[in-house]
């Protein structure tokens, strides 16, 4: 039986197609304007990867901002229900999930039945999400996927005095300025970013085991920082971490489905 | 006696000088990169029009982040104390003054002799300063100083969303992409920065009579925004709300050196 999840996010859309609980595809695309072609879009790439049509999805769940503006799906769920749904699937010892999206970041505590008993969100201010990386490279002149490995090469590690994006923007350019190395900036960014993300995920309080979720995940500068800061190991995810939350709603949707054919 | 109060700060610096409790000068300047080439600068200017030189003062004040690099002062002071005895100066019976510069604002409370009761200070969160609006003249590519105006033709002012620059930045350039007309952007920016420093005031409890300085005071938008947020009538004042601090330091030199401030 097929099912799908679609995560429709400020930045990326994602999609995983389902045939029971075994994922058959995924696909990955840049959001545009309009969250409901952001969806389309993503769902006919995963559908197309895996040989299927749009009509033999049985059931679809949306999550992710653009949620209520995807026109095909059947149910929605929250983006905490989907991370920790799919978290906990691809590592049932989860407790702590820690999800950095492009306008957003969030920290959700599981508890053993892998329900959510405690979840704590940023999405006032960029400092912490992944805009702020996504702001920083663009300073820097590299792609935002090349911040992780530039900062393993910095010989004099910096830090940044300022939370606030546009004053930390303004302590780059005077670093560009002094002709300090791209690495050793590249590691203060990435050093500020893990240094938001840990008082939020301190917040909502840190349980064993840990992994983060999300398109940041992916930067190894920004996860060893993290694991310094919490001092805790950070589980590396065996898939990419930025479909897990459309991972988990596609579970949601097996479910629903079961549900509703009895 | 002729004393001066020397404002230097990361975006401009100010000088005025007072004689006999009356301000007789005032220079502003685009900051330079030292402090002390800004100080030497905007002390030589106001000192030269009135024909004196700044060795002749008799006392000096000066405030700050540049504080320490003028070489005249006499001693320094803290913006706060020189922002609120400024704003007694001008407007006597206020209590409250809010000076919203180019990268901080503040609330400062003061008695009825000028003196801080009690205030509150952002320099960590760029929006609710003078640099969001800034940012946003640029995304809509505006002058800063021409965006009172432009707000004053709204019709129907949007609602933002967000408070942070950079998300309140992609939200204006949607509601562009949707045709929302500039006056109305602009006129609901002003809101939303309104809102943020009114937070900011309220959280050391409003005087009954406020005024405002800094370089956003001039914009008149913004005057009026900040008004509709905090629910008082705030008094203009009637010098360039840009040197409120300076004419602070310098009524501070004054009562150092002996002098009747004036009031």
């Amino acid at each position: 039986m097929i099912v799908a999840g679609c995560d429709v996010g400020s930045l990326t859309s994602k999609a995983v197609i389902l045939n029971d609980k075994t994922m058959l595809s995924h696909a990955v695309v840049r959001s545009s304007f309009r969250p409901g072609d952001s969806a389309r879009a993503v769902m006919d790439q995963a559908l197309d990867v895996a040989g299927l049509k749009m009509d033999e999805v049985r059931y679809c769940v949306g999550t992710g901002y653009g949620r209520e503006k995807i026109p095909f799906v059947n149910k929605v769920y929250s983006e905490i229900a989907c991370h920790a749904r799919g978290a906990r699937h691809l590592m049932p010892s989860v407790r702590t999930v820690i999800d950095i999206g492009g306008q957003d970041c969030k920290a959700i505590r599981l508890d053993d039945s892998g329900a959510v008993v405690k979840f704590v969100t940023n999405d006032k201010c960029a400092a912490g999400t992944g805009r702020f990386l996504d702001v920083m490279a663009r300073l820097l002149g590299v792609n935002l996927d090349e911040l992780g490995s530039l900062s393993a090469q910095a010989q004099a590690p910096l830090s940044l005095a300022s939370t606030c994006t546009v004053w930390a923007q303004a302590e780059v350019i005077h670093h560009l300025n002094e002709n300090t190395p791209i690495a050793d900036i590249a590691a203060a960014v990435n050093q500020a970013m893990a240094g938001r993300v840990a008082i939020l995920a301190r917040s909502v309080g840190i349980d064993r085991e840990v992994c983060m979720t999300g398109g940041v995940a992916k930067n190894t500068g920004v996860l060893t920082y993290l694991e310094k800061l919490l001092d805790v190991k950070i589980r590396r995810l065996r898939i990419d971490p930025q479909i897990v939350g459309a991972l988990g709603a596609a579970f949601y949707a097996w479910r629903e489905y079961r549900r509703c054919a009895g | 006696m002729i004393v001066a109060g020397c404002d230097i700060g990361s975006l401009s610096a100010k000088a005025v000088v007072i004689e006999d409790g009356s301000i007789i000068a005032s220079h502003v300047i685009r900051a330079r990169p030292l402090p002390r080439d800004s100080a030497r600068e905007v002390m030589g200017e106001v000192m030269r029009s009135i024909g004196l030189s700044p060795d002749s003062l008799d006392y000096c004040v000066s405030t700050g982040y540049g504080r320490n690099s003028v070489e005249w002062a006499d001693s320094v002071e803290s913006e706060i104390a020189c922002h609120a005895k400024g704003a007694w100066k001008i407007v006597p019976d206020a209590r409250m003054v809010i000076d919203i510069g180019g990268q901080d604002a503040k609330a400062v409370r003061f008695d009825d002799q000028g003196n801080v009761v009690r205030y509150v200070y952002n320099d960590k969160c760029a929006s609710g300063t003078g640099r969001f609006l800034e940012i946003m003249a640029e995304a809509l590519d505006v002058r800063l100083e021409d965006m009172g105006a432009i707000a004053a033709r709204a019709q129907n002012p949007v609602t933002l969303s967000n408070q942070c620059v950079v998300f309140a930045e992609t939200e204006i350039i949607s509601l562009i992409n949707e045709g929302r007309d500039i006056s109305d952007i602009i006129s609901g920016l002003h809101t939303a920065m309104a809102s943020r420093v009114a937070s900011l005031a309220r959280s050391i409890e409003l005087a009954e009579s406020v005024t405002m300085s800094g370089g956003v005071a001039k914009n008149p938008g913004m005057f009026a925004a900040l008004q509709e947020a905090l629910q008082v009538k705030i008094r203009p004042m009637a010098i360039d709300p840009q040197i409120v601090g300076a004419l602070g330091a310098a009524v501070i030199a004054m009562e150092k050196a002996g002098g009747n401030g004036g009031a």
